[in-house]
């Protein structure tokens, strides 16, 4: 699934920047804006991906689940849809800073601890929406399927199925924070370039907010529009998988 | 023979980085020493940063070193942060303050004068508090605060903002009230939104020099480079990250670096880069009678009372 899914998005985002850069002209070295373009989208769509793999079993396991604290832990859950991505990355940069428990890594201003800010960051949507959608289903289906005959996996099977809209919808949520969000990335990655123009830890929204300090309005607004497309297309691309699925 | 062994391996290495980037870079040479594919991590301020001094001399380093320099900007105070955390190899930053005090407490070495330029006092045309050729900053600064002009502050710790908060200090004028806004901006936003308060603001000649054309100020009051007063003066620094308090810092990479950018050839590099026509920055670092103060703390005397 997740695969299909990259391979779909490398095919038509190596098209969408150059195209928006060969129209707008914009005045940058051949292939920084398809390298920050690819930085933006390898932070952010590994980053979603092991969100997803963390959260949906994790919601599935509190959707079939009554356990004492149960509406304690979803408020926390709730409540981390609103972390500032700025403390978040406070937080990691602690973390992987040389001084702090991770230090010896050596993860500080790579993509790796922008990865682990945006794992942070998607995590709790992706969790809280995809448990409601499974909660959603609960009540109907479940009594039918086990009426059939259902084992307990056999259950959660078809509540899966049957809330695939909203934990897609998760995702695409999980994802829209994690690629718009500049805050974290900027402190742990550092917006970082070679001198050669290609982006390192580098994203669209560090390189707009980059364009915007030094008063280059157009540019940024440029790459604005890159950033844009960019969600568009992916959320147009995860529209059309659900589509598949349902004539499927 | 081990000398041999080590470039073969770091050959292999630098094969296999060149082949993991997908042969992005050019053809990789047998001779790379061992630093090849290394990266040096530089954290530095905005104003050099966004000149685009550092893109245009750094493809030099890169070349030479088969090194990437990951240059970060970040102002002067967080670039020492950054460098106090040892989470950077090397720091080129402008407030000497700043900096002695980042040295007697340990944390870099090595300095080296590098380059300067100089503060200039920005303000609208109309100039609405009368500081147009004023030939000393603090009476200008002394006048924006009696007319209660807006004047925009970094409000960042960052080297320009220690330079102004300097000046407030120096012309006996506490800054506050209404007029008075601090922005925790880069300068070029801190530009910016001068242009668009019609404010006042302290900038660097570099930032102003490569964003004039789009802001809407001018200069009132100049700094030294043209005649305009010494405190306006605007020097840079670089230091290396002490290895004996950061044992995991790039040290020998970081001294390459510094003596890269402080030999001849890349200071005349720093000298002839230009925007819109006009030099940024005037290098320092080469002289007949070296500066012995470059390289400790302002006022070290190397009593043991010192310390």
């Amino acid at each position: 699934m997740e695969r299909r899914r990259i391979r779909g998005l490398t095919v038509s985002f190596e098209a969408i920047p150059q195209a928006l850069a060969g129209v707008l002209d914009l005045p940058f070295p051949e292939g920084y804006v398809s390298s920050i373009v690819y930085v933006s989208l390898y932070v952010s769509l590994t980053a979603v991906a092991l969100s997803t793999l963390f959260s949906v079993p994790v919601a599935v396991a509190m959707g079939f689940s009554e356990f004492p604290g149960k509406r304690f832990v979803k408020s926390v859950i709730n409540a981390g849809m609103g972390f500032p991505s700025v403390v978040v990355g406070l937080v990691v940069l602690f973390a992987v800073s040389n001084q702090g428990p991770l230090g010896p890594l050596e993860l500080v201003f790579t993509t790796e601890a922008m990865i682990i800010s945006q794992f942070v960051l998607a995590t709790p949507p992706i969790t809280a929406i995809s448990l409601a959608a499974i909660s959603g289903v609960r009540e109907n289906v479940r009594d039918a399927a086990r009426v059939l005959g259902g084992t307990r996996l056999d259950v959660a099977l078809v509540v899966l199925k049957e809330a695939r809209y909203g934990i897609a919808t998760a995702i695409l949520a999980g994802f829209g924070r994690a690629i718009s969000e500049v805050g974290s990335v900027l402190i742990v990655g550092g917006n970082i370039t070679s001198a050669d123009g290609v982006s390192k830890t580098r994203t669209l929204t560090t390189a707009i907010q980059l364009e915007a300090r030094q008063g280059q309005y157009g540019t940024a607004m440029a790459l604005g529009a890159v950033l844009v497309a960019l969600v568009l297309a992916v959320n147009a691309i995860v529209v059309r998988f659900g589509d598949q699925g349902v004539r499927r | 023979m081990s000398i041999q062994r080590r470039r073969f391996i770091a050959a292999i290495g630098a094969g296999a980085l060149a082949g993991a980037a997908g042969c992005a870079g050019s053809g990789v040479d047998d001779d790379r020493p061992a630093v090849s594919g290394e990266s040096l991590t530089l954290t530095t301020t905005t104003s050099t940063y966004d000149t685009g001094l550092l893109d245009e001399i750094h493809t030099d380093f890169e070349g030479m070193y088969g090194a990437s320099v990951d240059a970060i900007a970040q102002g002067t105070g967080a670039a020492l942060e950054s460098a106090r955390n040892g989470d950077s190899d090397v720091v080129m930053v402008h407030a000497r303050g700043l900096e002695d005090e980042f040295m007697r407490n340990g944390y870099g070495i090595n300095r080296r004068d590098l380059m300067f330029n100089d503060f200039v006092v920005v303000g609208p045309e109309d100039d609405p508090a009368g500081i147009g050729g004023a030939s000393s900053a603090t009476e200008a600064l002394t006048a924006i605060a009696d007319a209660e002009a807006t004047f925009v502050s970094r409000g960042d710790s960052s080297g320009t903002h220690t330079k102004e908060l300097n000046l407030w200090a120096a012309a006996g004028t506490e800054p506050g009230g209404e007029w008075y806004q601090e922005t925790g901006t880069g300068m070029g936003e801190a530009l910016n939104i001068a242009t668009q308060q019609g404010a006042y603001t302290l900038s660097d000649r570099g930032t102003f020099i490569s964003q004039r054309s789009a802001i809407d100020l001018v200069v009132l009051v100049q700094g030294p480079i043209e005649d305009g007063p010494e405190i306006l003066a605007n020097p840079y620094g670089i230091m290396a990250v002490n290895p004996g308090v950061h044992d995991s810092v790039n040290y020998d990479l970081a001294m390459a670096y510094i003596g890269w950018i402080t030999s001849p050839g890349v200071q005349a590099a720093i000298s002839e880069y230009q925007v819109n026509g006009e030099q940024l920055f005037f290098p320092e670092a080469v002289s007949e009678n070296p500066d012995f103060r470059q390289y400790v703390p302002e006022g070290w005397n190397g009593d043991a009372s010192e310390a």
